[in-house]
C-alpha cells in the first residue's frame, strides 16, 4: 500500500510534472520566475493549496457529482458531472480565500511572505488542472491527497529551477528581440526536454 | 468606426496576449500538436472570452467590488460548461483529445485578465470587440504553432497530406521533434523573436548592459 502511494508521489513530481510535462500554470510560471525568493514563496503556496483542494474536490466528486453518487440521498439515477467545473473552481476560490484569512490571523509571517501570490493562485491553471486530472484518473481519497501534494512539490521544484536559470541568464548577452520572454520560452523548452527523460518510466 | 477597428486589431499584433502580455500560455502548448484540435480550441476560447467580456460588462455597475472575482468566475465557468457540453455532444473525439484543456479555459488568464482589465470599465459592445480581438490574437499564435507542428511533424495539414512521408512511400521524413510538446516552446520563442524584430518597441530592456569591447571572460569552471 505504501509503495503504491510512493509511486503516485514520485510520478506526480517527475514523470507527470504539472509544469514541465503537462504545461499547467505556465502564466505564473513564466511571469514570477525572475527571482528565486519569489519563486520559492509561490511554490510553497501552490503546494499548500494543491494539498488541500485536490482531496476536497475528490470528496465533492465522489459524494455529490459522479454518476450514482447521490444514492445515499435517495437519487441513484442523478449525475451532476456537468456542474463539475463550476464546483471545483468554487471550492478553489473559497479555499484560497479562507486560507488567506487564516494565515492573516494566525501565521502573519507566512501571510506577508506569500503576499500577492495567494490570491493569484485561484487563477493558476495548475490548481484546477490537478483537480481535473484527479477526476480523469479516478483516484480515491488517499491517492488524491498524495497526488495533490506530489503535484504541488513538482510544480514548486520546476519554478525554482527556472528561477535559478533566469538569475544566471540576466548577465548573458542575448539578441535584442529574444531578451526577456523569448529566451525564457526557449529555456523552458529545453527544461521540458530534460524532464521528458523521466517519461515512460513505470513505477 | 476607427476606434472599434483599433480595439479589435490592437490585441492581434501590437499587444498580443501570448507574445506580449504572457497570458493564456498553458493551452497554447498542450493542444497544438495537430491543427484541427488547435482550431477548435481557438474557436472555444474566442467565444468564451468575447461572451464573458460582454456579460461581465453588462453587470459591471452592480457587481460589489470585493466579490467581483467570484462573480466573474461564475460567469466564465458557466460559459465554459456550455462550450464543453456542446463539444461533447457534437465532436466527442476532439473533446477527448483536448481532455482537460477545455475546462482549463476557465483559468485561462486571457479571459480573467480581459474581464478585469477591460470589461469592468467599458460598455458591453466595446468589451465584446475587445474579447474578440484578444481571442483572435491568441488564435493567431496557436494556429501558426499548430500548423508548423503538424506540417513538419507529420507532413499533413488538417489531416491532408502535404509533404508525403516516407511511411507512405513519399520523400519527406517526418520530424518527430515537432510532435513533442517542448517544440511549441521553441516555436513560440522564435515567433516572439520575429514579432519583436518587426515591432521593435516591444523589445524588453536589458537588466545589465555588456560593456563595449570587454574582453571575453574565460570560464575555467562551471558553477
Amino acid at each position: 500500500m505504501l509503495e503504491h502511494y510512493l509511486s503516485i508521489f514520485i510520478s506526480s513530481i517527475f514523470i507527470e510534472n504539472l509544469a514541465l510535462s503537462v504545461f499547467l500554470g505556465m502564466c505564473t510560471f513564466l511571469a514570477i520566475s525572475k527571482k528565486i525568493e519569489a519563486a520559492i514563496g509561490l511554490g510553497i503556496a501552490v503546494i499548500v493549496v494543491l494539498a488541500i483542494t485536490v482531496p476536497l474536490n475528490n470528496i465533492i466528486y465522489n459524494f455529490l457529482l459522479r454518476d450514482g453518487a447521490l444514492t445515499w440521498l435517495g437519487f441513484p439515477d442523478v449525475s451532476l458531472e456537468f456542474v463539475g467545473l463550476i464546483s471545483y473552481i468554487g471550492v478553489i476560490a473559497a479555499c484560497v480565500q479562507i486560507l488567506e484569512m487564516f494565515l492573516d490571523k494566525y501565521v502573519p509571517k507566512l501571510y506577508t511572505a506569500l503576499g500577492i501570490f495567494l490570491p493569484l493562485i485561484t487563477v493558476n491553471c495548475a490548481i484546477l488542472g490537478a483537480s481535473l486530472f484527479m477526476v480523469e484518473k479516478n483516484l480515491d481519497f488517499g491517492e488524491s491527497v498524495v497526488y495533490g501534494l506530489g503535484g504541488g512539490v513538482g510544480w514548486a521544484l520546476a519554478i525554482v529551477l527556472l528561477a535559478g536559470i533566469r538569475e544566471k541568464l540576466k548577465y548573458s548577452d542575448i539578441p535584442d528581440g529574444l531578451e526577456g520572454l523569448g529566451i525564457t520560452f526557449i529555456t523552458v523548452g529545453l527544461m521540458t526536454f530534460g524532464f521528458m527523460s523521466f517519461g515512460g518510466i513505470i513505477l | 468606426m476607427s476606434k472599434f477597428k483599433e480595439i479589435l486589431l490592437t490585441p492581434i499584433f501590437k499587444d498580443n496576449p501570448i507574445a506580449l502580455q504572457i497570458l493564456g500560455i498553458c493551452s497554447a502548448l498542450a493542444v497544438t500538436s495537430k491543427l484541427y484540435p488547435t482550431l477548435i480550441m481557438c474557436v472555444a476560447l474566442t467565444i468564451t472570452v468575447s461572451l464573458s467580456n460582454f456579460f461581465i460588462s453588462l453587470i459591471r455597475n452592480i457587481i460589489p467590488t470585493n466579490i467581483r472575482i467570484i462573480v466573474q468566475m461564475t460567469i466564465i465557468s458557466s460559459l465554459v460548461i456550455l462550450v464543453d457540453q456542446f463539444l461533447k455532444a457534437y465532436d466527442y473525439e476532439t473533446s477527448k483529445t483536448l481532455s482537460v484543456f477545455v475546462g482549463l479555459i476557465i483559468t485561462n488568464c486571457i479571459v480573467m485578465g480581459r474581464a478585469e482589465a477591460f470589461a469592468m470599465q467599458n460598455t458591453p459592445g466595446v468589451s465584446f470587440l475587445d474579447g474578440l480581438g484578444n481571442g483572435l490574437g491568441y488564435s493567431l499564435i496557436l494556429i501558426v504553432v499548430g500548423a508548423i507542428r503538424e506540417l513538419l511533424g507529420s507532413g499533413q495539414l488538417l489531416g491532408i497530406d502535404i509533404l508525403i512521408t516516407t511511411q507512405n512511400g513519399g520523400w519527406y521524413v517526418g520530424n518527430n521533434f515537432f510532435l513533442l510538446a517542448p517544440s511549441s516552446f521553441l516555436i513560440i520563442g522564435l515567433f516572439i523573436w520575429a514579432l519583436r524584430s518587426w515591432k521593435t518597441e516591444q523589445v524588453e530592456e536589458k537588466e545589465f548592459l555588456m560593456s563595449k569591447n570587454a574582453p571575453k571572460e574565460v570560464e575555467t569552471h562551471h558553477a
